[in-house]
């Protein structure tokens, strides 16, 4: 038997895929807010996914991922069903903590809205109002619709060309929901960095608490390099121990946005030479089988 | 028997160790001191006085016996002495290569008042290397037992720990959190220093003693230390998850990019290869003029690497004077041969932003020695006016590591107030049957205390579970194969 066999897999979008993968003793340890570090491979990097999804009876965790740079473009092309993940060790991070509000806003900006499910689904098995706001570029990369119409008492969808659900942000999709309930007492907000800087920028004027989930450069996952430490307040904290979830008032994310970019020319050349290396693949002529002449 | 050695009989020369040319090995990883040929061991072992009370052995965290394992290799018997070191030391060719001997046995050695000390560590690494390549090992004969014992973490404690368990033995799982063993002797020490060979050797010999090493296990959030003793059913754990979480600088700058920790550095360069990168997929970009802030062994491979990674300069800063320096001796002297400029007695300051969020230079202070503080070395104190700044690209710090939380955020053992897993005499934290030892429990140490930590816990969890170990049966070589002085560990039975 394979070690972190893949079990399932589907494709979202040209770029937005899901691996359901076997790991029995993680899905029973995994909670809503946690992430894994994945290597596809002995060569490969270590990078830091949130636990989407968990299945304590079938023993899968559920990651979803975009292929925006070498190893998740990589990973989109050699993950299949009946494949294994060279290494994944987690779950890692402090749950996050599922507080008693009433009535929740629970925001996903593009590949984020993978991770905030099963947050809502929390919020919603503790009896709170849970409105879910979904941000998408358009209507062609909308995932999950379903799975959160089953959870949510109300879902706005927003895509960027408005080409379903509301035009606009999540952070329309916020304000909108801020006009109907004046009773929100808590938001989550999961998403690339701006979108929830943008997120806790709406919050703000209302002082409604306003959890995000950061995304940091990570190596170990285990509190060893500090690749990933971020500003929270007047304090410099390590998302993978301390984090991920912090108070999105007090996170200085023009700092992580800044150290988001330290790797961005490697990355480029990476990624380079992996699309070369496919496009040789691609063309490459099948070798011709040489007639028997013994 | 021969006359007696006194300091003016022996060879007077600490017999010379070759190591690869400055210039050469600063661009490579290869491993920089080349060790003792036969010969060459065996000429330094007669510089050994056999003093009746061998000061050597008190120094050692492990107590190897030293003069006993010097004479074998005077007599030629390496296997002797191989048997000699591996009574008490698991990994010679490891602690020959990364003790701070200067400190510890070499540092009392009774030689070293007159002359310069008997070079065990060499000693010890010739052995170890020779028993790598000829595969010895010491099976010994093991009585076994229905004990399960689970190991936190796979560096140097949890590694002498689970040894000790597996002789007494018990059926023994390591777990480690990062997808190879080894802890700090994988991400954190260099090739050129203790080769990745060495490593595999020493955690192959584990194996062959019944020992299972479980990767990409996270104990703590997988599972609990509770659960382990409950739902897996181990009858007794010991934690040596080290001191990992690095300690920030703490000024102006510290967040920009380029400023990293010695630990991130190391562990993308050894463990991840990004060394080799774009050919494996960790980047680590490296910057022209690199300053490293520290002056520890962490510090010293800091700069190493550097240099080996191609950097055009490479500058430590230390707000002590070379005498302080915590590095080992020799690591100190090589970094100064590859040309590793030194700032003794300066302090940063200040990182200074290049205006697109990148370091562009580092502001430094001079700073001269006061009185000693609570740590005996004399306390540093800035020159007013002394301020002068470093171009540089990349700031490494390898100023001191903290207490790894995770084990205390999930679990309820009693820590200390600096995070630190506290321990009674037999190295038993506040939960029966669980174990702690190593940088978890002191702070950040050396792998030689961190292995007598670990041995010491093994000693502590026999006595918690009745395994009595007893002296030597007979004091025999080898009786039908089996090695007499290794039948020391029987449980005492009583059912």
């Amino acid at each position: 038997m394979n070690r972190f066999e893949i079990v399932a897999r589907e494709d979202y979008s040209d770029v937005t895929f899901m691996l359901e993968v076997l790991h029995p003793m993680m899905a029973r340890a995994a909670n809503p807010g946690q992430f894994v570090i994945v290597m596809s491979h002995a060569e490969g990097e270590r990078i830091p996914l949130t636990i989407a999804d968990f299945d304590r009876d079938k023993g899968t965790i559920t990651l979803v991922i975009q292929a925006v740079g070498k190893s998740t473009m990589e990973m989109q092309t050699i993950c299949q069903v009946g494949g294994s993940l060279y290494g994944l060790a987690g779950p890692m991070g402090i749950p996050s903590h599922l507080s008693d509000a009433r009535k929740a806003i629970c925001v996903g900006g593009g590949l984020g809205v993978a991770p905030v499910f099963p947050q809502a689904r929390a919020f919603k098995q503790n009896g709170a109002y849970v409105i879910g706001v979904l941000g998408f570029r358009n209507k062609d990369l909308i995932f999950w619709e379903d799975k959160f119409r089953t959870i949510c008492d109300e879902l706005i969808i927003c895509t960027d060309d408005g080409s379903a659900g509301i035009k606009g942000f999540v952070t329309d999709g916020i304000n909108l929901a801020l006009k109907h309930h004046q009773d929100i007492d808590e938001v989550i907000a999961i998403g690339p960095p701006v979108m929830m800087k943008a997120s806790a920028d709406a919050t703000r004027a209302a002082g409604i608490r306003t959890m995000v989930s950061l995304n940091p450069i990570m190596v170990d996952g285990t509190g060893m390099c500090g690749g990933c430490r971020v500003k929270v307040g007047e304090e410099v904290r390590f998302a993978c121990v301390d984090g991920p979830d912090f108070d999105g008032h007090a996170v200085d994310f023009d700092d992580l946005m800044v150290r988001l970019r330290r790797y961005k020319e490697e990355e480029r050349v990476a990624t380079e030479r992996w699309s070369e290396t496919c496009r040789m693949r691609a063309t490459a002529v099948d070798p011709i089988e040489m007639p028997d002449i013994g | 028997m021969a006359k007696k050695r006194t300091v003016r009989s022996i060879p007077q020369e600490r017999t010379p160790v070759r190591e690869l040319d400055p210039l050469e090995r600063s661009a490579n990883f290869e491993e920089v001191n080349c060790g003792y040929t036969e010969t060459e061991a065996v000429l330094e072992s007669q510089r050994c006085l056999y003093c009746p009370d061998p000061k050597c052995i008190a120094g050692c965290p492990v107590s190897i016996n030293i003069p006993g394992f010097i004479e074998r290799i005077g007599e030629r018997d390496f296997r002797g002495a191989y048997d000699i070191i591996t009574g008490t030391n698991l990994l010679p060719a490891v602690c020959g290569r990364v003790c701070p001997q200067e400190n510890q046995c070499e540092g009392v050695c009774v030689v070293g008042e007159n002359l310069v000390p008997v070079a065990i560590g060499r000693m010890e690494r010739f052995v170890g290397d020779l028993a790598i390549s000829n595969s010895w090992v010491n099976i010994p004969y093991i009585d076994p037992t229905r004990f399960r014992i689970g190991i936190v973490g796979s560096g140097p404690a949890g590694m002498a720990c689970a040894a000790d368990m597996a002789k007494a033995g018990c059926d023994v799982t390591v777990y480690e959190a990062f997808h190879e063993a080894g802890g700090v002797l994988r991400y954190g020490i260099p090739e050129f220093r203790l080769p990745n060979s060495v490593v595999d050797a020493e955690i192959e010999k584990l194996k062959m003693l019944g020992v299972k090493f479980e990767c990409n296990t996270l104990v703590g959030r997988l599972f609990t230390i509770r659960q382990m003793l409950t739902e897996l059913g181990f009858d007794a754990v010991f934690i040596g998850t080290g001191a990992g979480y690095p300690t920030m600088l703490g000024i102006p700058g510290d967040s920009l990019n380029g400023v990293l920790s010695a630990n991130e550095l190391l562990t993308r360069c050894n463990l991840m290869r990004a060394r080799d990168f774009p050919n494996v997929d960790t980047p680590l970009p490296l910057g022209k003029h690199v300053v490293v802030v520290g002056a520890g062994n962490t510090a010293m491979d800091a700069l190493r690497v550097s240099k080996r990674l191609g950097a055009a300069s490479v500058t430590c800063l230390y707000r002590r004077s070379k005498a302080e320096a915590p590095a080992r001796a020799e690591e100190v002297h090589h970094a100064e041969q590859e040309g590793i400029e030194f700032h003794w007695l300066s302090a940063p300051v200040e990182i200074l932003d290049d205006g697109d969020g990148s370091v562009c230079a580092i502001r430094c202070i001079k700073m001269e020695l006061g009185e000693p503080d609570a740590s005996g070395r004399r306390r540093p104190m800035p020159i007013g006016g002394s301020e002068f700044e470093i171009e540089t690209d990349q700031v490494v710090f390898a100023i001191g590591t903290n207490a790894n939380p995770i084990i205390g955020q999930t679990s309820d053992l009693k820590l200390n107030k600096r995070g630190y897993i506290d321990t009674d005499a037999d190295m038993m934290t506040s939960m029966a049957g669980v174990f702690a030892g190593g940088d978890i429990v002191t702070g950040a140490a050396t792998v030689i205390e961190a292995m007598g930590a670990g041995r010491k816990a093994a000693r502590g969890m026999k006595k918690f579970l009745g395994i009595r170990d007893v002296g030597p049966i007979s004091s025999g070589p080898a009786r039908f194969g089996i090695n007499t002085r290794e039948q020391n560990y029987r449980r005492v039975r009583t059912m």
